[in-house]
């Protein structure tokens, strides 16, 4: 919402540093996202007349313009720009000026053809931010004279404003003149036009049905005669230029005025063209069709609201746009005048199922004011007047359901309890009266009655909002309270961040792939194509969630790979997202899990174990083991799977299949962890109970074992371990042999077991009858045979 | 006893004559030793048990007492006279073996082979930590949610009605799971305070990091996927002048104490009063950070808490572009390409 500030104060005496203004404009809940200082360094900028354009020879982004600049001679410029058409009024920067950022025009060659000024762009001219094209002036300006004096730039302010949804009342240059007004301590006035009626003829005979009074609380039409359609008064639509919106004529013109004005939408019939002598307001029958005034066909649903004339017929959707059909041209004389209040969320609705937003559109969602209806057709009135449009006595007026406007109970202890403000009940009232809200004290509390203006505004809290904010949120003091809590991260928290730096002190870094697939990834990654999508993708890339992060990881490394990095050791801690397994049992919520995987750029499975048994051991996990098995996405012969101590599906390990990294454009091994860290979550973990370090010296025996490859070395090492029991220090298996000496499909496991006791040095005896222990354990257990 | 030389006197001058020949004749080998072995060695060899000095001793038995005090005291002088030669010349020798052996083992140390560097955590993992750290000195936990949500949790309990314009603002992206419209994906971490709120007892002091979605396409100040942090405090008497200290105290914390902060009037549908809070550089400029306000009533009756009795504040801001501007990075879109060149620059 852009306003000027010669224009608010058409409604208060704001006086003060444009700055400060927009300072207070942005505390109040109307956030200043441009200001711009008008007419200034706009001496040397004249209004112009575009007499022709052609190519330039040797430039396709420039063309070449001539322009009037009041002395009727045609003056050449280059120009980046294509909107304009001879004929059009364009503001041109002569040679010599300064420009408001400083820059200077002179006269200049443009690949070889000479350019004598500038036409300039609203930007360029300080008038806001539009810089698509030249801002082309209102019709009617005199070609030659000052660019600032023809447009009545007085040193002016303009703001553009972010107007929240609770802030229908700033949808209009009165209401931000009412709230700034409120701040400021000075009065504020709407206007009281005062217009001659004539008596009232062909409105008798306009009939107005409102077939859906839940949609339309109130439809008001009156009449307007005698209009001649022309040009509109400079001041307007200079007003409107610099609003954002394009003059068109001298009706439509003051239609946007009294919107931008007074935050009524309306919208002029041409009573010539409306049908069947009347309006209706209706719901539209499902499939039915309009041509709106964009020229666009529009088709609708039972919840849309449509204007239809007399005939039945539709010109135009509710509070939206019109249609074509009745639309205003030269030949007008007699204006309907529709002014109307429209449910919000009905508005909201149909512009939002349509992708239809208007300015109309954007007030009525908001929630206009019922009630500034009849001042809106006599300001429509008495701004048409010149052109010689009389409004006619009379008007149709038609009810629908209003919203009911109850007295809110304000309680003054609670709005203090709520603020942390000490305000009476006369501090309250007094912050309330300049905005509209009526106030009547009851006891220790405030009966405020909202204005009719305020459709956000209903409740306790809603005005609580409004003492708060025109007591003004920085006059309310800072305490910081004191929490209950000892301030910590939970066990799950610190465990993560634990893992966390484990990775790095790994030489792993993070990364950060989207959680976002495109069709087809999970399957180019090995794996089942079952992710979740989603509904509505912005695009095709991004439009399955991911059930693992390898997909991710391996296309992070394929990116690293693009770029000649090789070798590169990544990490995630992220979320994936799986249908639940029984769809019977399945919650509101997929199946969401946090995983951790790990990617070894230049590293094969055995690397990954390692980085696997890191990760356990910082984890605190007992009792987990890896189970080989050929798994999706991973190399067949090269995977297995982890598994907690009661069977736990805790995650993978091994390396990416060499088909997925060959399609993924990767030429090294990578190694692969992948872990449920919401199973981890719920395993047991080590309690890390002390135990005792023997003082007497240790014994190590080394066993050799020759095994069938099919047995799992974990099978050898826990039947070890099984044996030798409690005299057990440590097991490290400390080579893996093959080779001549050992049959094909064999190996040799060797392992170093080192024994100790408590409370002495292990005799001979003891030593030699674990050893006896182990090797009979393995022996027996296992399709194995000790070494010689 | 006839030999006319043998008298006592010749005999213990011969001895002490033939000590002094041995001890010179030690001595020098002593000195011509040129490795701690032949040190040994002649160690040994000359005052050792077989030595031919220690074999003197026997033959000091054939003198008189007084020839035998005199001699045996020359014989000890002789031998303790080559066992400090050999010790000063061992120490020599030794000192000159560990300064070749030390120059042997010299390093260049420049021109090691590089190991593996550490890793880098992300910038925005960093980024989070820090900002958690802050708060859990507030006295605040850290809560967590899921991020694919129910549309009640993301917006019907945070007073978001259906077809309320203002969750045009959010551009949000449905999955398809379930009925249509009832799952999405998170796009904010409001919905982790709803889940607070629903699933323990007041009061609260959290803050609620995590990933959040819209539907945006990427570039360099948006992405579909980025961070937020949200704070949650309800207690029985939290005000408006908590959030406003609240926020000023976390500014000081996070960016530094020459930093301020200030509450503009705004509109979130869960808050009310709503404000946006802006921080003040030292150097005088602003930045907006991010929203906040007082939890609206009917947020805290759809989690089941009577507003009458409890009140409080949320506050929350979103991590990336904090994060990136910190360390000038100035395209979000690097944040997510993993590229590992940018990954250890932090």
């Amino acid at each position: 919402m852009k306003v000027l500030l010669s224009w608010l104060r058409d409604f208060a005496p704001i006086e003060g540093d444009p700055v400060a203004l927009g300072e207070q404009l942005s505390d109040l809940g109307m956030a200043v996202e441009q200001l711009d200082l008008l007419g200034e360094g706009l001496d040397g900028v004249v209004v112009a007349r575009v007499l022709a354009t052609r190519p330039h020879p040797d430039a396709d982004k420039i063309q070449l313009v001539d322009v009037d600049a009041g002395d009727g001679e045609a003056l050449q410029i280059a120009c980046g720009a294509f909107n304009m058409t001879p004929g059009d009024l364009v503001p041109l920067a002569t040679v010599g000026t300064t420009m408001p950022d400083g820059m200077q025009i002179g006269r200049r060659k443009m690949r070889g053809e000479w350019s004598n000024g500038m036409l300039c762009s609203a930007r360029e001219l300080g008038l806001g931010a539009d810089h698509a094209g030249i801002h082309i002036l209102p019709e009617g300006l005199p070609v030659g004279v000052p660019f600032a004096e023809a447009m009545g730039i007085e040193s002016d302010v303009l703001y553009d404003l972010e107007i929240n949804p609770n802030r229908p009342d700033a949808m209009s240059v009165a209401g931000v003149a009412r709230d700034l007004a409120a701040r400021l301590g000075v009065p504020f006035s709407l206007p009281d036009p005062v217009v001659d009626e004539v008596a009232a003829d062909r409105i008798g005979a306009v009939g107005v049905e409102v077939d859906a009074p839940d949609l339309c609380g109130r439809f008001t039409a009156r009449v307007l005669r005698g209009a001649r359609v022309g040009a509109s008064d400079p001041a307007i639509a200079r007003r409107l230029t610099l609003l954002g919106m394009r003059p068109i004529n001298s009706l439509v013109d003051v239609s946007n005025y009294v919107m931008l004005e007074l935050g009524q939408p309306n919208h002029p019939y041409d009573l010539a063209k409306v049908r069947g002598g009347g309006l209706r307001v209706r719901r539209a029958r499902p499939g039915e069709t309009m041509v709106t005034l964009d020229g666009i066909e529009r088709t609708f649903i039972g919840d849309d609201l449509l204007i239809c004339d007399g005939d039945d017929r539709p010109v135009g959707i509710a509070g939206i746009m019109g249609g074509a059909e009745t639309e205003i041209d030269d030949s007008t004389t007699d204006v309907l005048l529709e002014m109307a209040w429209f449910l919000p969320i009905g508005i909201a609705k149909t512009s939002r199922r349509l992708r239809l937003r208007s300015e109309a559109s954007a007030r009525f969602e908001k929630g206009t004011d019922p009630e500034i209806i009849d001042l809106a057709h006599r300001r429509f009135a008495e701004l048409v007047a010149p052109s010689g449009a009389r409004l006619e006595a009379g008007a149709v007026d038609v009810r629908g359901e209003l919203p009911e406007r109850r007295p809110v109970r304000v309680r003054t202890g609670r709005l203090n309890r709520l603020l942390g403000t000490q305000l009476a009940a006369g501090d309250i009232a007094s912050l309330l009266a300049p905005i509209g809200f009526q106030t009547s004290v009851v006891g220790d509390d405030t009966e405020v009655t909202v204005p009719s203006w305020r459709y956000d505004s209903s409740t306790e809290i809603d005005v609580v909002e409004e003492v708060a904010r025109h007591h003004g949120y920085t006059a309310i003091g800072r305490r910081v309270p004191r929490s209950p809590h000892t301030g910590r991260l939970t066990e799950r928290q610190r465990e993560r961040r634990r893992l966390r730096s484990l990775l790095v002190g790994r030489g792993l870094s993070e990364a950060m792939p989207l959680p976002f697939l495109a069709p087809g990834d999970l399957e180019r990654t090995g794996l089942p194509g079952d992710g979740i999508e989603i509904a509505n993708p912005l695009v095709a890339d991004e439009s399955v969630l991911r059930t693992s992060l390898l997909p991710g990881l391996v296309k992070a490394l394929a990116t690293n790979a693009a770029r000649r990095n090789t070798g590169v050791g990544l990490w995630e801690i992220g979320h994936v997202f799986r249908r639940p397994a029984a769809d019977g049992a399945a919650g509101p919520l997929p199946d969401e899990r946090e995983m951790l995987g790990v990617v070894l750029g230049g590293r094969d499975a055995s690397e990954a174990v390692q980085e696997w048994w890191a990760v356990a051991e910082v984890l605190a996990l007992r009792g987990v083991t890896i189970r080989n098995e050929a798994l999706p996405g991973l190399h067949p012969t090269r995977s297995a799977r982890l598994v907690g101590p009661a069977g736990e599906a805790l995650g993978t390990v091994g390396e990416v299949d060499p088909l997925v990294l060959e399609s993924h454009g990767i030429g090294e091994r990578v190694g692969w962890v992948e872990v449920d860290l919401d199973v981890v979550a719920d395993l047991p973990h080590d309690p890390h109970v002390y135990r005792p370090i023997s003082i007497y010296p240790s014994s190590d025996i080394d066993l050799a074992f020759e095994v069938g490859d099919q047995v799992p070395a974990s099978d050898v090492e826990r039947a070890l371990r099984a044996a030798a029991g409690e005299r057990l220090a440590s097991l490290r298996l400390f080579d893996v042999y093959r080779g001549p000496g050992i049959a094909e499909g064999r190996r040799s496991l060797a392992y170093r077991l080192r024994l100790d006791a408590a409370d002495h040095t292990l005799t001979d005896d003891e030593v030699a009858e674990v050893r006896r222990r182990c090797i009979d354990a393995v022996e027996g257990e296992l399709a194995a045979t000790l070494r010689g | 006893m006839t030999d006319a030389s043998s008298t006592p006197a010749t005999a213990a001058d011969d001895l002490v004559a033939e000590i002094g020949r041995l001890e010179d004749d030690a001595r020098a080998r002593v000195a011509a030793a040129t490795t701690v072995g032949e040190v040994r060695a002649v160690e040994t060899d000359t005052i050792g048990k077989r030595s031919a000095l220690n074999a003197l001793r026997k033959r000091l038995g054939s003198l008189d007492a007084d020839g035998r005090r005199t001699v045996g005291k020359v014989l000890h002088g002789a031998t303790e006279a080559v066992a400090a030669a050999v010790a000063e010349r061992r120490a020599v020798l030794e000192a000159a073996e560990r300064t070749e052996q030390l120059l042997a083992e010299r390093l260049d140390l420049t021109e090691v082979l590089p190991g593996r560097p550490a890793g880098h955590l992300h910038l925005v993992t960093q980024a989070i930590q820090d900002l958690e750290d802050v708060f859990v000195g507030m006295g605040f936990t850290v809560a967590e949610g899921p991020e694919v949500e129910t549309d009640w949790h993301n917006f019907g309990a945070l007073n978001f009605p259906p077809d309320h314009p203002a969750r045009d603002e959010y551009d949000t992206l449905y999955v398809n799971y379930r009925e249509r419209g009832s799952t999405l994906l998170r796009t904010h971490t409001s919905p982790v305070q709803v889940r607070v709120m629903t699933g323990t007892p007041p009061p609260y002091y959290a803050v609620m990091p995590g990933r959040v979605f819209r539907s945006d396409t990427a570039d360099a100040t948006h992405m579909p996927v980025f961070h937020q942090i949200e704070g949650l405090v309800v207690d029985r008497d939290i005000t408006f002048a908590d959030l406003a200290g609240t926020i000023d105290a976390f500014t000081k914390a996070y960016f530094g104490g020459d930093f301020t902060s200030r509450l503009r009037a705004s509109y979130f549908p869960f808050t009310e009063p709503s404000a946006e809070f802006d921080i003040q550089r030292p150097d005088g400029t602003w930045l907006e950070l991010g929203g906040c306000g007082m939890v609206h009533p009917n947020v805290l009756t759809n989690c089941g808490l009577d507003p009458d009795e409890w009140q409080g504040f949320a506050f929350g801001f979103g991590i990336d572009r904090l994060a990136a501007a910190r360390h000038g990075v100035d395209d979000l879109r690097d944040l997510f390409t993993n590229d590992i060149r940018f990954l250890t620059q932090f």
